[in-house]
């Protein structure tokens, strides 16, 4: 089965008060290096075959009529799941 | 005149909305999110809660419900619709007003009775008040933030569809200070406070004087103005 992976942000010059609570809460465990922090949310869609263009593109369609709404969000990703992760993957083990 | 008032899964206010209509000399009908038959109404309510647990976003997945296909498309065709609270959210996601709530900057729940001043009286559902008069209403949201790109935002003010304006303070960070607006034809109107729960005195509001009315009971007007568009029209 394929995967389709949708990334949504919130815009940025909408105020994010969850990545700003979670910005305030990293210096407690004494991570004290980052400036700011963004909240967003990343979905996965299956598909019962592989991620095909056609799939890709109801996927976008899905993100842009539903999965983000385009005035407080950007949709900043959609793609094939399996490929996005083998190649963070190799990136994280590089 | 019929009201319907609208539940989904997770609507809360649903009842208070029903009794308000009712004290407002209106007739309530219950109106069911997957039925999308709107049983002859001749108004509708978008009650407050947090249908559908709030996934996803506040009032996105109820923007696309059965019962919304027949209400987008009967307030497109002139019906007024007023949307409280998540019902207002509810409105902007199925682009029937402009713009979108975020929660708030102030990272909490807030709670309380909430000073507004009525901007626009022309309303289907606020010509029972004077423009710059104004009232408290409870305020209970945890995703009131207004916000639009500045050009709508110019828009709105341009055109006079602010309806309502927080005072004594912005709650959540709304731009502008907007508590509602309404769309071009002042038939649709949505805002983040409640006037469902100020209509029955003992129950409303008691903090600044109980608002306009004396008594807690400024929400009142909402729910009669509708009825003076309806019979009008």
């Amino acid at each position: 089965m394929g995967r389709v992976l949708v990334q949504v942000m919130p815009k940025p010059e909408i105020l994010d008060p969850q990545g700003k609570a979670v910005a305030a809460a990293l210096p407690r465990l004494g991570l004290t290096g980052f400036v700011d922090v963004r909240q967003g949310k990343r979905f996965e869609l299956v598909v019962e075959g592989p991620v095909t263009p056609e799939v890709l593109a109801q996927a976008r369609k899905a993100a842009e009529k539903l999965l983000a709404n385009p005035v407080i969000e950007d949709v900043v990703a959609v793609v094939d799941a399996d490929a996005a992760d083998q190649a963070a993957h190799a990136g994280a083990s590089a | 005149m019929k009201i319907g008032v609208v539940t989904f899964p997770g609507s809360l206010d649903d009842r208070d909305a029903a009794r308000a209509v009712v004290r407002g000399g209106g007739e309530a009908v219950a109106l069911w999110h997957a039925d999308a038959d709107l049983r002859g109404v001749d108004a509708v309510v978008l009650p407050g809660g947090f249908s559908y647990g709030d996934y996803l976003r506040a009032g996105a997945i109820a923007s696309i419900a059965p019962v919304m296909g027949s209400v987008v498309e009967a307030a497109r065709g002139g019906m007024p619709v007023l949307g409280i609270c998540n019902g207002f959210q509810v409105l902007c996601e199925a682009g029937l007003l402009p713009g979108a709530l975020v929660r708030n900057d102030v990272r909490t729940f807030v709670c309380r009775d909430q000073r507004l001043r009525v901007e626009d009286a022309s309303t289907a559902w606020t010509s029972a008040f004077e423009a710059g008069q104004e009232i408290v209403i409870p305020l209970k949201n945890g995703e009131g933030g207004y916000n639009a790109d500045q050009r709508t935002l110019d828009e709105l003010e341009g055109e006079g569809r602010v309806v309502f304006r927080y005072l004594g303070g912005n709650p959540n960070g709304s731009q502008r200070d907007i508590a509602g607006v309404r769309d071009a034809s002042g038939r649709i109107v949505g805002l983040m406070p409640h006037p469902e729960h100020a209509t029955e005195p003992g129950y409303g509001p008691s903090e600044h004087g109980g608002g306009a009315s004396g008594n807690g009971t400024d929400g009142l007007g909402f729910f009669t103005s509708v009825l003076q568009a309806l019979a009008s029209a």
